[in-house]
């Protein structure tokens, strides 16, 4: 009682209490009200999902028996994962596409972006445009586009496989018949194109950004000494571009690990049970999932495929990671 | 004046209330929803106060979110369209009302339907989950034109090394391959060889029997059509298949029934009066397809499901509206009846091809469904592909097989 009188005597109009108070609440917590969207939006579909998965890979669970109708079974899904013939097998498919889908990319990026840099000066935007074109295209018309020019009987690839073959010295190496591109054994190389056709475009973007960022009395330097196109390519954008190689293959082997809506289209969906070759662990995690309706297993592989993604970033971090942390 | 108004606000809410009204969700995949959209309307004038609320989805986005919405308690419809594949895993389940119970009491209408369906929506522990709307006699089609061109008569093709011979004269004279996926082959086989009350690929007590004769005579047929060079090697539901029925690229076909009409409609209209059907060889029956509607625990209108459902499945008249709309057998006997079965159909020159559906129908056996059939089937699938893309041994795919499909068996 005693207390109200006295804050009474210091703000003597309700109203203005009222006032005083919002304002000194919204200044305090203003910031935290403006940046609570991102929060809640990765509460709710970031950390509570992947908690839960982290959860559910120690449970059994038939999603079509309902909510909470799980059970525990420790680490059962775990030993069944790792013991399981098919899940090595798309992990390996997965790491084969990984590696020649993923090299490539940066193989031709790095001369690309050196090459659009140094030669063009006015098309500049307009070819790296160009390239960044299949980036931002849906994965979905990629995959059905690239489903016709793969088509075993009437495929673009296979009658220019056909015309080149009745060339004379280049006949002897190609194969007489249609290729099969969706057999177990050739989908790889399908897929390894089409994820190389469409994630160049971004690293050479990526690649283009850090050679800019180069000074050029680096380059005046070396051309006063004498140093050729291919010495300054060499001796100073490789060495400085480290810190960017860094970030891309980063990115290229989170992506990479996970690779789904290429495959899954390009083996039109159900279609990869007749082609283990093409699938890939985030594949076998859907099929583990939806098909067969394994929820736990399936997040036991997810949690597997994250900590070996995990283990590759940490390898990638000691390739190149002093470099990017400026130390080299 | 004002409250009179607000009176009278009030009143017409109510009326509208009393007026509204009852929505019925149903969730189908294509193209099951043009069979519903020919019987709805048969629904409206027996209950003209529902209102049908179709959700369709594509085939895998259906089961998807079927299995999402089970899964979460959420969302669901108050009927929803199981296919074949589906029907074991969402049956053991307890996601959907046992049908056996009151108040649907299914039992009186089992004897309606052909036998083998009702075994497929039971569970082992007898629970009943669907009621069977269509089923799929599997058939032969064949290009008459290819065939004629061949000089072969389709009647040496009712035995599987008749089969293959006549494959080899139709790739010599037309260049035309013997079918698309020698996989479909075996798979015939497979389904058309499984003992009654058996699944496909468990026995009675469960076991699992993918490495018996009937799986390894299934694999060697399939193998021997690929070796000698009599498929195209184009998978199921791709664009080249399509291409391959516009084309005629390949001259036969093994299928559930339910193929004419997707022929029919977009995949090769114009081939129209080109093809023809006849019984699987050897004298095999088998059934490939069919669908169920169930009614999900968590729907809020059972009693009015159950009607819809009672109505679409029992009803000669709705079964008839929704065989004529895509071409789906239905799987109600009386409706099997129906004038509409002698009639020719046009699209396979003329042939009475419905009465040779019907007499398959009737001789195939019953199945069972089995928890991990879908797991199985597809395992299967990739013995099936390393055997025929990979060289991989007969024996050694499918003791493979049989070990991981064991292994899922948890």
């Amino acid at each position: 009682m005693r207390k109200s009188m006295a804050s009474n005597r210091l703000q003597p109009d309700v109203g203005f209490n009222f006032w005083m108070r919002w304002s000194n609440f919204q200044r305090r917590y203003a910031p935290y009200i403006f940046i609570s969207p991102f929060f809640v939006l990765f509460l709710v579909f970031g950390l509570y999902p992947s908690l839960f998965s982290l959860y559910m890979s120690f449970q059994s669970w038939t999603p079509s028996d309902g909510w909470g109708r799980w059970k525990f079974v420790g680490l059962e899904n775990y030993t069944f994962t790792f013991t399981d013939p098919m899940f090595w097998r798309s992990f390996w498919n997965t790491l084969w596409l990984g590696v020649f889908s993923g090299v490539p990319q940066h193989l031709i990026a790095i001369p690309l972006a050196f090459v659009i840099h140094m030669v063009l000066s006015r098309f500049k935007t307009f070819v790296t445009a160009v390239y960044f074109l299949p980036y931002i295209t849906s994965s979905v018309a990629i995959a059905l586009i690239f489903n016709t020019l793969f088509a075993t009987h009437n495929g673009v690839i296979n009658l220019v496989i056909a015309q080149l073959n009745t060339w004379p010295l280049l006949g002897a190496l190609l194969p007489d018949q249609n290729i099969n591109w969706f057999t177990s054994a050739n989908i790889k190389y399908a897929l390894a194109v089409v994820v190389v056709w469409q994630f160049t475009g971004w690293n050479t973007l990526l690649y283009l950004s850090a050679i800019q960022a180069i000074p050029k009395d680096l380059y005046e330097a070396a051309a006063v000494d004498g140093a050729s196109r291919w010495q300054q390519f060499r001796y100073i954008t490789l060495p400085l571009l480290r810190p960017m190689m860094f970030f891309a293959v980063s990115l290229t082997i989170i992506g990479n690990m996970q690779l789904f809506e290429q495959p899954f289209v390009l083996l039109n969906g159900g279609a990869s049970t007749a082609t283990p070759g093409g699938q890939t662990v985030t594949m076998y995690m859907y099929r583990t999932a939806f098909e067969w309706l394994e929820m736990g297993t399936a997040a036991s592989i997810a949690w597997i495929l994250f900590v070996f993604i995990g283990i590759l970033t940490y390898l990638n971090n000691l390739a190149f990671g002093r470099a990017a942390r400026g130390g080299d | 004046m004002r409250r009179i108004l607000v009176l009278w606000a009030l009143l017409a809410l109510v009326g509208l209330g009393l007026a509204q009204k009852t929505t019925l969700t149903v969730a189908v995949f294509p193209n099951l929803d043009d069979s519903l959209k020919a019987q709805i309307p048969l629904f409206n004038k027996k209950y003209p106060d529902v209102e049908i609320k179709l959700v369709i989805q594509q085939y895998a986005d259906h089961h998807n979110a079927l299995t999402t919405a089970l899964a979460t308690g959420q969302g669901l419809p108050d009927v929803a369209a199981i296919e074949i594949g589906f029907v074991g895993r969402f049956a053991e389940g307890q996601g959907f009302e046992d049908l056996n119970k009151a108040p649907f009491n299914a039992g009186q209408f089992k004897r309606l339907f052909t036998p083998y369906t009702v075994a497929q929506a039971t569970s082992a522990d007898g629970r009943f989950i669907g009621m069977p709307v269509d089923i799929g006699p599997g058939t032969f089609f064949y290009r008459t034109d290819i065939l004629q061109k061949a000089g072969v008569d389709p009647r040496t093709m009712i035995t599987w090394p008749g089969y293959i011979a006549a494959g080899r004269k139709i790739k010599s004279t037309t260049g035309s391959f013997l079918i698309a996926d020698a996989a479909d082959v075996a798979w015939i086989n497979i389904f058309a060889t499984t003992p009654a009350n058996n699944s496909p690929y468990f026995d009675e007590k469960g076991n699992v029997v993918v490495d018996s004769p009937r799986f390894v005579r299934a694999f060697e047929l399939a193998k021997n059509i690929r070796a000698a060079g009599l498929d195209a090697r184009i998978g199921s539901w791709t664009n080249e298949w399509y291409d391959a029925f516009k084309k005629g690229t390949v001259a036969t076909q093994f299928s559930g029934a339910w193929l004419q009409g997707h022929l029919q409609n977009w995949m090769a209209p114009e081939t129209k009066g080109l093809w023809r059907v006849q019984q699987l060889p050897e004298g095999m029956y088998a059934s490939w397809g069919g669908s169920f509607y169930g009614i999900p625990t968590a729907s809020k209108n059972k009693a009015l499901a159950w009607e819809f459902i009672k109505f679409v499945t029992t009803s000669e008249e709705a079964q008839i509206a929704g065989f004529k709309a895509i071409g789906a057998f239905p799987a109600l006997l009386a409706a099997q009846n129906d004038p509409a079965f002698n009639q020719p159909v046009e699209f396979l020159g003329g042939q009475q091809a419905r009465l040779l559906w019907r007499d398959a129908a009737r001789r195939v056996k019953p199945l069972k469904a089995n928890k991990y059939d879908r797991v199985a089937y597809e395992i299967l699938g990739t013995a099936l592909s390393q055997v025929l893309d990979e060289g991989k041994e007969i024996q050694a795919a499918l003791a493979e097989a049989k070990r991981l499909i064991e292994r899922r068996m948890r």
